[in-house]
């Protein structure tokens, strides 16, 4: 099953290939990870997508929450939760192509932020899903480069996934 | 230096280089910490390994960068797959030039990485002492574990006024001690419903310094109790509830009572495959209580009932509380009937050997004298191979960390160093390596060491000629292709001792043995190296083959195996 995984750790050098080093020594899947520092600097918060049986995920998180560098780990998948990704999306865009594809940015509100006389760049967040749609009623054109930012979540209500110390 | 003081640091074991100079300079001027030099870095490892093992206090380690740190690496993850404490220092190249592959420069950091509980650089001489404290701290506290320090060359130039940080602890870790009271009560009501119960502990017993703990509750119970290779001498051998180590290469009472047992009680022990062998048909009756410090441990292999995650002392005695709370014992008819069981599996005699040989040397025969001479006592320890696991099943170890061992990561080489630490940490005891001809080869330059700091210890070599783990597995799977593992061109080792200062002797008939073994455990003035060759042909048994349940055992006298 797919978990969504938010992660506080310590915002040094090495912390991040840290984890990534514990995802492949223990052969572990990662769908896709995401880093930046937070409010508090010494913070980075990463989110973690993973996949797995649930004795799999559980030594995942048993193994996440062993490394010292780990400050709070918290299982978004257990908790009613918001997820978010963005899309960078180029697309060929000529002709009569150029209104209809204007249209469906429109329809997924999507923002054209790039405009060239061959090609538009549409940014676009939403969850995974909502990004897979809107790649898929573009494909019969011809996409010419795909950039995703990986998905990023937080918990709905007043659940945090906070520093006890902070 | 005053930060290794002030953590009690008796001894560094290293070998210095370019980037490390600046400490060396240091060291010459202080008397408080003894250095010793080994003659590579892997043998600085392990000996500080041995030397955490037999004391229970952290072993320390300096090595230069680059070869020095690579050279160590083999020592970190062995001390790092047994969970013993090491803080291991690395040298590093001056700050400006890291990234420019500069001499003898590598990524520490990244190469040690998978193999420590942590790393850290030092970047600003201020950050050294408070890193120092953090690095002995995470190594010696929770799940012990190796730590390494990289300093860069120019860190170690400046200068900082030094204050002992008092406190080391870190936001993000912070280890359990106690277990939870709810699951030891429900511990308490499970073990005492117990028809069959059995006890397996492991290492970490021995590192918890559990092993009274251990012992007052395992006779409080009556329950047999295993041991796992690591952790022989958490429970002693000589009591009549010990049933001998379990495995593979474990007693046939061992193994049996740990598949027909309805309670099992887990402590400090990580269900490692060797134990475990095929996990479906792991312990299918019982119902299992799992005691370990680490929650990474618990349920990672095999599915258990109750987890209990603390210190294995102190669930112990809390379990044992709330046992003799309960006001009941285990059912005594029960108890009588399973141990009658027992008693008749312990008539297998799964040990026996040919000990009517009077031509050949039988290497058991070597290890039961050794340990008839020793009384017991004797710290004892091993490379890895045949000769290791015939020291475990006939050295009966009655006190924790006198048996020394690579048991997680199987490091041919270790037993020569780490009998360095252990010798060096009880000067007066007597230390004994067992060893065979293929494994000492992996550090035999450690006899130099052994010179220099005059330490006498007894080199038990068991010579048969080959890689003789590695010759019983070609022999029972691989229809007797030995494939490279014939060791042809042997040195004469006499002469290899003789030639680094020691006594050497070699010894081919079994009614030498005794007056060899006891000629050098006599011998207090220097290192004795005793060269037994022995029976080429003897394998190791019980054995459980890869993959077979614990029911499943081969014994001598079934040598069919394939």
């Amino acid at each position: 099953m797919r978990h969504i995984i938010s992660i506080l750790l310590e915002n040094e050098a090495g912390a991040l290939s840290r984890v990534a080093g514990l995802f492949s020594a223990r052969g572990y899947n990662i769908a896709s990870l995401t880093v930046a520092p937070t409010e508090d600097p010494s913070l980075s918060r990463m989110t973690l997508v993973t996949s797995g049986s649930e004795g799999v995920v559980d030594q995942i998180r048993k193994q996440l929450n062993k490394l010292v560098d780990v400050v709070k780990l918290v299982d978004l998948t257990d908790n009613d939760r918001i997820e978010r990704e963005m899309l960078l999306i180029k697309v060929c865009a000529e002709g009569d192509e150029r209104d209809e594809i204007k249209r469906l940015s429109d329809i997924f509100r999507g923002r054209i932020i790039d405009v060239t006389d061959r090609a538009y760049t549409i940014e676009l967040t939403g969850d995974g899903s909502k990004i897979d749609a809107f790649i898929s009623v573009l494909q019969p054109r011809r996409i010419l480069e795909v950039v995703r930012s990986g998905v990023i979540g937080i918990a709905r209500g007043t659940v945090t996934c906070k520093s006890d110390a902070s | 230096m005053r930060c290794l003081r002030d953590e009690g640091v008796e001894y560094l074991f290293g070998y210095p280089g370019g980037a490390v100079l600046h400490i060396y300079d240091a060291l010459y001027k202080q008397e408080e910490v003894k250095h010793i030099l080994v003659r590579h870095e892997q043998g600085a490892a392990h000996a500080a390994d041995g030397y955490a093992r037999s004391t229970g206090k952290p072993g320390v380690v300096l090595v230069t960068s680059g070869p020095g740190a690579t050279n160590a690496v083999t020592g970190i993850a062995t001390a790092y797959m047994d969970s013993i404490p090491l803080v291991v220092f690395t040298g590093q190249v001056m700050t400006n030039l890291i990234g420019d592959d500069a001499f003898q420069e590598v990524d520490a950091i990244g190469i040690t990485r998978p193999c420590v509980k942590h790393n850290f650089m030092v970047k600003d001489v201020r950050d050294l002492a408070p890193i120092m404290r953090k690095a002995f701290h995470v190594a010696t506290t929770g799940r012990p574990g190796p730590v390494v320090v990289d300093i860069p060359k120019d860190i170690t130039a400046h200068k900082a006024p030094y204050v002992f940080p008092k406190d080391p602890t870190l936001r993000s870790y912070k280890p359990v001690r106690e277990g939870d009271p709810a699951a030891i009560r429900k511990a308490a009501d499970l073990l005492a419903q117990a028809k069959r119960p059995m006890v397996y502990a492991g290492g970490g017993v021995v590192l918890g310094n559990a092993a009274a703990e251990l012992t007052e509750l395992v006779r409080w119970l009556g329950a047999p109790c295993t041991n796992t290779l690591m952790g022989l001498g958490a429970f002693p051998a000589t009591d009549p509830l010990f049933v001998g180590m379990l495995g593979m290469h474990g007693t046939y009472e061992a193994n049996m009572a740990m598949h027909e047992c309805d309670v099992l009680l887990a402590v400090g022990a990580r269900f490692d495959d060797r134990v475990t062998g095929d996990l479906d048909k792991f312990c299918p009756n019982a119902r299992i209580i799992h005691i370990d410090i680490d929650p990474a441990s618990i349920q990672k292999n095999v599915p258990v009932e109750i987890a209990i995650i603390g210190e294995a002392g102190l669930a112990m005695r809390d379990l044992l509380a709330a046992l003799k709370g309960k006001g009941v014992r285990l059912d005594e008819a029960a108890l009588k009937a399973w141990w009658h069981k027992i008693d008749a599996w312990r008539e297998r005699h799964c040990l026996e050997y040919d000990r009517a040989n009077t031509e050949v040397i039988k290497p058991q025969f070597v290890l039961e004298t050794l340990y008839r001479l020793t009384g017991g006592d004797a710290f004892i320890t091993s490379d890895v191979g045949q000769h290791q696991m015939w020291a475990a099943q006939f050295y009966k170890f009655d006190k924790p960390r006198r048996w020394i061992n690579s048991g997680g990561l199987g490091t041919m080489g270790f037993g020569l160093p780490a009998a360095i630490g252990v010798q060096l940490a009880h000067p007066d005891a007597t230390v004994a390596c067992v060893t065979g001809e293929a494994s000492i080869q992996m550090c035999i330059q450690e006899l130099s060491t052994c010179k220099q700091y005059d330490l006498p210890l007894t080199i038990v070599n068991l010579n048969n000629r080959y890689m003789g783990m590695v010759r019983q597995w070609q022999e029972f799977f691989y229809q007797s292709r030995y494939s490279h593992s014939y060791l042809e061109a042997l040195p004469d080792f006499v002469k290899l001792a003789e030639s680094y200062g020691h006594a050497g002797l070699r010894i081919d008939k079994p009614h030498d043995v005794e007056a060899a073994l006891k000629e050098a455990l006599g011998r207090r003035d220097r290192l004795v190296f005793l060269d037994f060759i022995t029976d080429q042909t003897e394998n190791v048994y019980p054995m459980i083959a890869a993959g077979a349940g614990h029911h499943e055992m081969h014994l001598a006298t079934d040598r069919e195996l394939a």
